[in-house]
């Protein structure tokens, strides 16, 4: 642990924040409809996109039939993703011949897509065809981030709604993010990865001879553009098992900024787009301010989990200096950078890795499993992490709110049993999906054949595991063996769970906030934009989620960590 | 602990013991059903004493499952005894009240033209029967009088002993069952259904029968059961997971944990502070016609206020006298003295008042006739030996002078033009015939107003005056009370169409009033305060009534539905951050057997695990208790604005609630500990 580590972390947020905010602004205008200057090429193919689809742009929809679209959108998504996996091997660009995918496996692999997880109980580079990779996985890279920046403009419009019930249109909301947001900014990036030595190629596989003389199979794919959405969309789905530890998907300290900032700016950028469209700017930024104090405790937390305490092999083999502690680490990162990492892609449902989570100390990966268990709102994925916020916002400002003596408000809107209804509906998704499906793998043969760890170690894989899935994260606790059915199966419902049974209560939120008056403030109203609130709402967030999930992190990584300190005395 | 609101006397030994039989009855699960966190916890103590027997019967060390068992049940008796103490004091309250119900005997009329009686129970009376009503007699149902005038005794209803006059026609026609006519008699038209009576209503509010959850109180059941079902996941859980690790967790034990997590403080005390909310207006005698009502009232952001009675006296009050020009200050104070001795109207008493204060007196000169005042001459006064004092309007004393207003010395047109514009009452005075000074009669703003309003602008609360004054008038009163807007020269419809403006901001809105012309203002009024005094119409808009009559009351209304909501608010906080500690108690004691690593979360250093989980089960029962007084008093409320209130409740209850039980736990383990119970 040194400075040099705790100016990076720093460094990290900050010119993350720095990109998200007028990147917000920009999303803002794009929500709102507004011209932007990227008008001149993209509206001939967006009014092409409304005419193809007979979309009519001026059709406002109810809460009700917004979330119809959303899920009807994914449902065909879906169904679509899985025949093309399944049946793969018939279909052209399959240049290294790959089979299609077991049926168990399609239906993970194609909820994961959709849901925006990108869980992957495969390894990339051995099972996907170029098009399944480029037609069928990278298209869901797009749009399921779509899906969620659509919601939130829905959720955000209903905070600035009048007694109304439209919510926007989804189709044109998705249409709109994707042409004038995911698209340019993946673009972008790729060209810079690609700049800072990142492969992008359709050529088949490479065969090498090593200096041992043996021969390697080396994979190519179109590396950067895959990498670029996969950083901005929070889907984290590389096209290499070890993701963005892999020296093709992220050779150089440079590449790893350039994906760690873009894996974060965008969500950071919604709560700034959010403010506008709400017309909350400065509550937005009391948003923004619980989300970068928690992601930047975390990576100190992490950091200094990773860093504090030599770990158990180094104390045998006589090393006390626990900065050289790179368990699981790539060495062209080092502890801070895969420190950062590992908060940020675990506190925005983007699962992308450039360490392994599993090989952290206890501490440093329970803080990884707890950061998805908070309900994946800090910053949370694109879109996605807002809405969870604005839950706990809601809920938040109901406990406390009472106590300055008014029914509760936020934003302007009364908090009624009607919300609170649907938003402990949401809120109980996470429990029942990850602790439900943990307790039940934890005793039940079938499932504990996938385990490689017994004791506390196992018990993190498991939770790890549903806890990934539920929250649409996807990253991996390393030593569980995913692709089988039972595992396949479960986590893949936990996804649907943790996306779409979110998702709709969420909805009838904003339907509800929609159609309340908009009250304006007084002095008596609880502020929602100071520094208070921002700490209100940091111990909601963490009473609530440690409230839920200590029990078992306590048979998991805290006993683990318990164990740990115990023997290096 | 349970002895210190004994103490405080707030609670007789009756009512307690009242509620004690009351808790034991409300253990039966049909009465729980609307509350599913002390429903959920007497399940979980029906399954423990299940399973204390079971040791028992299999000659097992019990001692500890009896325990558990033991105070889990007490949990939910001291949750049950919460409510009911509540709701004890609303009942004692209530059977006075029905005592004068019972006896009533009504003349029905059933033929108008003959006069026929036939004598009625009250009961059995119908809406729009006519009923005899006579001295002595007690007004047998709500009504409207449609003939005669008669003096009746309200105390049944207001407390208030000196009897009022109520007569046909007007604001003064409605009538209250209960009530009794003093003098002379009254034609009742009665306009309540039998047992819908306003009594009726009354007696059903106050003994919380007619209860329903407000809506806050649903919202907060909701995240109360949804939190409920968060931690039955969490515990139930536990036994895939422990296997895992290799632990068998005792049913029981898992039990108590649920129990202790679960939110059982504000789920037992919730309706309790519902019922205290209603007991504490009643208290200051307003009766609100539901909870809903009560809630609002924390909720609004404008007030309406009538000008006169509420902000001001009724009545003008001499403030000074200014001399005209040669006269001495004392001669022209005594002159508007004689002048107004025999005046007994306020105006004429506030000059006696005032010259008393600054010592100048004097008696009615014998022989005197007094002049009193009449719609023509507009002045009043007293003649005596050949000498005359008058005073009155100024234009009209100026022109029984024959003064031509050039001939007015330009102090006094100065005088009339200053009290005129800061909103006061020129009077002229004059003495043998000639002018000696202008009295300046002020409406006068009660003492205290300012202040409060002050406070209401901390909170948020926006008042309006409603006069029907000139704007000048209005605008001097206005900012000498403090008020943030007024309306002059208003009229009844003035006052909805200013409601409805104000709502339409998204503003909640009270008023009060008591004439028959308020009642659709206060019926469109978020929170209508109606006078018991006033009209029928007017009562039965409003969604509360004071019984005093008194307009301010209104401010108290506000700060009763506030103080409810930060109690609630404040007790939620707390229940929640009270389940920190009991993790850091009951988790090692649940693992450290299989896991010893896990003892370094035993923070407090709890004896043994038995001790530990017995601990924390305790306290979550004694905590019920403990916060009784609390619920039943409720926070105190202060008007320091939000954010300040706001950090202040939440140190108090959040932070205190987080570290309240790491101490309280410990505390009794030490106890347990010592006496050897586990």
């Amino acid at each position: 642990m040194d400075w040099r580590g705790w100016a990076e972390i720093v460094f990290t947020i900050a010119l993350t924040v720095a990109v998200g905010w007028p990147l917000g602004i920009f999303v803002a205008r794009v929500w709102a409809g507004e011209r932007t200057w990227l008008d001149p090429v993209l509206k001939p193919v967006e009014a092409l996109a409304y005419a193809g689809f007979g979309v009519d742009r001026n059709k406002g929809q109810n809460w009700l039939s917004y979330a119809a679209a959303a899920l009807i959108f994914s449902a065909v998504g879906f169904v679509l993703l899985y025949l093309q996996l399944r049946f793969q091997n018939l279909l052209p660009l399959n240049p290294q011949g790959f089979d299609g995918l077991s049926p168990h496996l399609a239906f993970n692999t194609a909820v994961s897509f959709v849901s925006n997880t990108n869980w992957q109980s495969y390894a990339g580079e051995a099972t996907m065809s170029n098009l399944s990779q480029m037609a069928g996985l990278a298209v869901h890279n797009f749009v399921s981030a779509g899906t969620g920046l659509a919601v939130a403009a829905a959720v955000a419009r209903a905070f600035a709604a009048d007694r109304g019930e439209n919510l926007g249109n989804f189709w044109v909301d998705l249409t709109r993010v994707t042409l004038y947001v995911l698209l340019p900014v993946s673009f972008v990036t790729a060209l810079a990865l690609v700049a800072a030595g990142v492969p992008q190629t359709l050529l088949a596989n490479v065969e090498a001879t090593t200096v041992e003389g043996t021969k390697q199979v080396i994979s190519l794919f179109p590396v950067a553009s895959q990498e670029a959405i996969k950083q901005w969309g929070t889907n984290g789905g590389g096209l290499f098992n070890v993701n963005s530890a892999h020296p093709f998907e992220n050779p150089t300290p440079l590449t790893n900024l350039i994906e760690v900032v873009s894996l974060n700016a965008l969500a950071f950028g919604t709560v700034v787009a959010f403010g506008r469209v709400a017309m909350a700017r400065r509550e937005a930024r009391a948003l923004l301010a619980v989300m970068v104090i928690l992601v930047g405790a975390a990576a100190a937390v992490i950091y200094s989990a990773e860093t504090l305490t030599p770990q158990p092999a180094m104390i045998s083999a006589g090393i006390t200096d626990a900065s050289s502690n790179m368990e699981g680490k790539e060495v062209r990162f080092g502890p801070a950078a895969s420190s950062i990492w590992a908060a940020q892609t675990t506190g925005a449902s983007n699962g992308s890795v450039n360490a392994m989570h599993g090989s952290f100390m206890p501490l440093g990966g329970g803080t990884a499993m707890f950061l998805m268990q908070l309900g994946e709102i800090i910053p949370g994925g694109v879109g996605s992490g807002l809405y969870g916020m604005v839950v706990m916002a809601l809920l938040a400002v109901f406990v406390a709110g009472l106590m300055v003596g008014r029914t509760p408000e936020y934003l302007g809107k009364k908090v009624e049993a009607r919300e609170i209804k649907f938003a402990m509906l949401a809120v109980l998704i996470l429990p029942l999906a990850i602790l439900g499906f943990s307790a039940i793998a934890a005793v039940l043969p079938v499932a504990l054949e996938g385990l490689l760890n017994k004791g506390p170690h196992g018990l993190s894989e498991i939770l790890y595991a549903y806890t990934s899935a539920a929250a649409n994260n996807g990253s991996a606790f390393a030593g569980l063996t995913a692709n089988a059915p039972w595992w396949n199966t479960t986590l893949g419902i936990a996804m649907l769970l943790g996306r779409f049974a979110y998702l709709v209560p969420v909805m009838a939120i904003a339907g509800s906030i929609a159609a309340k008056p908009k009250l304006a403030p007084t002095a008596g109203t609880l502020p929602s934009d100071n520094g208070l609130f921002v700490g209100l709402l940091i111990g909601i967030v963490l009473i609530l989620g440690g409230l839920q999930f200590f029990p078992a992190l306590a048979l998991g990584p805290i006993v683990e960590h318990f164990q740990v300190l115990a023997a290096s005395r | 602990m349970s002895l210190s609101f004994a103490k405080s006397g707030a609670i007789d030994q009756g009512v307690v013991l009242t509620a004690l039989k009351s808790a034991v009855t409300k253990l039966d699960p049909r009465e729980l059903t609307g509350n599913p966190v002390i429903l959920a916890t007497e399940v979980v103590a029906a399954l423990a004493t299940v399973s204390a027997v079971v040791a028992i019967a299999s000659g097992t060390a019990a001692g500890f499952p009896v325990q558990i068992a033991i105070w889990l049940w007490l949990t939910v008796l001291f949750a049950n005894f919460a409510e009911a103490i509540a709701e004890g004091r609303g009942k004692a309250a209530a059977d006075s009240l029905r005592a004068t119900r019972v006896t009533t005997k009504a003349k029905l009329i059933i033929d108008a033209s003959r006069n026929a009686i036939i004598p009625t129970p009250a009961h059995e009376l119908a809406l729009g029967d006519i009923v005899l009503v006579e001295a002595g007699d007690v007004i047998p149902a709500d009504g409207e009088i449609i003939e005669g005038v008669a003096s009746v005794n309200e105390a049944a209803i207001t407390g208030e002993s000196a009897p009022v006059i109520r007569e046909s026609g007007g604001d003064r026609s409605a009538v209250t069952g209960g009530t009794t006519v003093v003098s002379d008699w009254i034609k009742v038209k009665v306009t309540s259904q039998p047992g819908s009576s306003f009594l009726d209503r009354m007696i059903a509010m106050v003994e919380g029968a007619d209860r329903r959850k407000t809506p806050n109180e649903l919202a907060l059941a909701v995240l109360l059961a949804g939190l409920t079902l968060v931690f039955l996941i969490a515990v139930v859980t536990l036994t895939g997971l422990g296997a895992f690790s290799g632990i068998t967790l005792d049913p029981m034990v898992l039990g108590a944990l649920f129990v202790t997590l679960i939110p059982t403080t504000i789920g037992g005390l919730l309706s309790a502070v519902g019922i205290a909310g209603m007991d504490r207006l009643l208290k200051v005698n307003v009766l609100a016609t539901s909870g809903r009502a009560v809630e609002a009232a924390g909720d609004v952001d404008t007030l309406l206020l009538d000008k006169t009675g509420t902000i001001t006296f009724g009545n003008r009050m001499a403030v000074e006298v200014v001399p005209a020009p040669g006269v001495r200050p004392d001669a022209a104070m005594r002159a508007a003295l004689i002048a107004s001795l025999a005046d007994e109207t306020p105006e004429g008493r506030s000059i006696v008042e005032l010259a008393r204060n600054q010592g100048v007196t004097a008696e009615i000169p014998a022989g005197a006739t007094s002049i009193p005042f009449s719609a023509t001459t507009r002045q009043s006064g007293l003649d005596a030996d050949g000498k005359s004092w008058r005073k009155g309007a100024v234009d009209a004393v100026l022109r029984s002078l024959d003064l031509a207003d050039s001939q007015v010395p330009a102090e006094m047109r100065q005088a009339v033009d200053r009290v005129a514009r800061s909103g006061g009452t020129p009077l002229a005075v004059s003495e043998n015939g000639a002018l000696v000074g202008i009295i300046h009669l002020k409406d006068v703003v009660k003492p205290g107003v300012k202040e409060r309003f002050a406070d209401l602008r901390r909170m948020g609360v926006r008042t309006v005056m409603i006069t029907g004054d000139n704007p000048v008038t209005a605008a001097a009163i206005a900012s000498e009370a403090g008020v943030d807007d007024f309306l002059a020269e208003a009229t009844p419809e003035d006052k909805l169409r200013i409601i409805r403006t104000e709502q339409a901001k998204g503003r909640l809105v009270a008023m009060c009033g008591d004439g028959a012309n308020d009642a659709p203002a206060l019926a469109q009024a978020d929170v209508g305060v109606a006078m018991q005094t006033g009209a029928q119409a007017a009562r039965e808009a409003g969604n509360m009534v004071d019984l005093d009559s008194d307009p301010t009351k209104v401010l108290e209304i506000v700060e009763v539905g506030k103080q409810l909501l930060i109690t609630r608010g404040a007790l939620t906080t707390f229940s929640i951050a009270n389940d920190v500690a009991k993790y850091f108690a009951i988790i090692p004691a649940l693992f450290v057997g299989s896991l010893p690593a896990l003892g370094a979360l035993n923070i407090m250093g709890l004896s043994s695990p038995e001790s530990a989980i017995l601990s924390a089960v305790i306290f979550n029962a004694l905590v019920i208790v403990a916060l009784i007084p609390l619920a039943l008093r409720g926070v105190r409320y202060r008007a320091i604005g939000a954010a300040k209130l706001l950090s202040r409740n939440l140190t108090l209850y959040g932070i205190g609630g987080l570290i309240a039980p790491f101490i309280g736990i410990k505390l009794i383990d030490i106890i347990v500990a010592a006496l050897k119970l586990a």
